[in-house]
């Protein structure tokens, strides 16, 4: 589906491509109805990172890397849904939204993209990749100070991931990234809305560091692979093809 | 959250009337709230899925039956936060008789029988304060039918339980639909302490009697409009940290 990517690092060798085995699959929790765990086959990759932690290019790399090896793609990502993505960015826009209401509004576009994309793509056996997942979504209500045992029942209706890549990149390296890419800090992802500080710059340091604190508290539980975002983007994709390949060749 | 809102010592008070549709209940609320207005009372009512907010979603969802039983129930859990975070729970601080057409009950009747798992539906609901009192309209369901049937006689796919592919026929599966809620009413009746009310009577009787038990439960001065608010802070801890 993507092209726009660069060359990925190795050669596909079209010849022989790997047809992925069936795994068990499991919710985390309660799980939602009219799901037949058993007729999903694909494979579920989740990479998570902030913004400016090289999701979008490393996710890139890797669809280019599996369609090269005869695997067909999926993507998809938070804010996308058909249902509510239009009436939740505006409802940001005006900033209105109380912390319960924002956390229940981005599980209701996540449980619809789950219906709609995620699960129908694993059901053809697809590869999807999902550019963010719910432990974003639980690492910034966390932060707000919600209910870890709140989330967890919420976020039970989650499809366990065959992986999770978890870019981390310091929040020093972040800054300059984005400031690379538009010149500008993004009023969310400086967590703002929190009143940490008035002066941005100071408050997207200290939300990341909030961010990546409660990323590795849900890492205790939900065991992601910690990739060092701080590396070269070539390095990055090189450790991402290797776990892929471990994940495609999993049973 | 087990406790209701004079247990965390809110000065205001939460009315909550659940029933089937047709059970006659938001009549019953209305004619309460109009008592107590002419009272000098302060009273607000809120209605299950109104949110301006979350409403535009809400609403092509079920125009264009996008929805499922999970995201069905998620909709109306993030209504349900917005109107209790904005108005239901600042209005309490504030001392007012906050009467609810609807609460988390009908959630947990509708979302477990469209097959959502009942501990998950009552955990997303977990931020939310139990009701002060709790009045059930409790009809015969064909009299709850027949109502609702001769008023209207064309249902709406989702309020007649359509998505669950209970009978292609939109009468039928309203029957089926509204009995199994029903069915979930009477069994959350003693647990969450619900004042039954016989909805098959005339409307003044049921009124009377509600205006009857509302009035013995509260002391309605303490609410009066011009009444002087000296009473401590409420206990409630912030919502996320209900555990």
């Amino acid at each position: 589906m993507t092209t726009n990517s660069r060359p990925a690092a190795r050669k596909p060798s079209p010849s022989r491509i790997v047809v992925p085995l069936r795994t068990a699959r499991r919710f985390y929790g309660h799980g939602m109805p009219n799901v037949n765990l058993n007729r999903l086959a694909g494979r579920l990759i989740v990479v998570e990172g902030a913004d400016g932690s090289g999701r979008s290019t490393q996710i890139a790399r890797i669809v280019a890397w599996l369609e090269g090896n005869g695997h067909a793609t999926a993507q998809v990502g938070l804010k996308r849904s058909t249902l509510v993505s239009e009436e939740l960015e505006l409802a940001k826009k005006g900033n209105i939204l109380s912390r319960a209401t924002l956390s229940l509004f981005y599980a209701t576009d996540f449980a619809d993209q789950l219906e709609n994309s995620i699960l129908p793509a694993l059901k053809a056996g697809f590869v999807v990749l999902a550019d963010r997942y719910i432990y974003t979504l639980m690492a910034r209500d966390l932060v707000r100070g919600m209910d870890m045992h709140w989330l967890q029942n919420l976020y039970g209706i989650a499809l366990v991931p065959d992986a999770v890549f978890y870019l981390k990149v310091s929040p020093e390296t972040l800054v300059q990234r984005n400031f690379a890419k538009d010149f500008a800090l993004d009023y969310w992802e400086s967590g703002m809305d929190l009143g940490l500080s008035r002066d941005m710059f100071d408050s997207f340091i200290r939300y990341q560091a909030m961010i990546a604190g409660q990323f590795h508290r849900l890492q205790t539980t939900y065991g992601f692979h910690i990739i060092d975002g701080d590396r070269p983007p070539d390095e990055i994709s090189h450790e991402l093809q290797k776990k892929t390949e471990a994940v495609l060749a999993a049973r | 959250m087990t406790k209701t809102f004079a247990e965390l010592k809110f000065p205001g008070r939460l009315v909550a009337v659940e029933g089937l549709d047709g059970s006659g209940k938001s009549t019953q609320i209305y004619l309460l709230k109009r008592w107590l207005e002419v009272q000098g009372i302060k009273v607000f009512f809120s209605e299950w899925n109104s949110s301006e907010l979350v409403k535009a979603a809400t609403s092509k969802g079920k125009k264009r039956e996008l929805l499922t039983p999970t995201t069905f129930c998620l909709i109306h859990a993030t209504d349900f936060a917005d109107r209790y975070e904005r108005q239901l729970v600042p209005l309490l601080r504030a001392g007012y008789i906050v009467l609810c057409d609807r609460y988390i009950f009908t959630a947990y009747a509708r979302d477990v029988v469209r097959g959502c798992r009942p501990e998950w539906v009552r955990g997303i609901y977990d931020f939310a304060a139990l009701p002060d009192l709790t009045f059930f309209f409790k009809a015969d369901l064909e009299i709850s039918l027949q109502r609702i049937l001769d008023g209207r006689p064309q249902l709406k796919y989702f309020e007649a339980g359509m998505d669950l592919r209970l009978s292609e026929d939109s009468y039928e599966s309203f029957r089926i639909f509204q009995g199994r809620i029903l069915e979930q009413y009477l069994a959350m009746a003693p647990e969450f302490n619900f004042i039954t009310l016989d909805a098959n009577q005339a409307i003044e009787a049921q009124q009377s009697v509600v205006r009857e038990i509302l009035g013995s439960r509260l002391k309605l001065s303490d609410f009066a409009a011009n009444h002087a608010i000296l009473r401590p802070q409420p206990s409630l801890k912030p919502l996320a940290a209900a555990h």
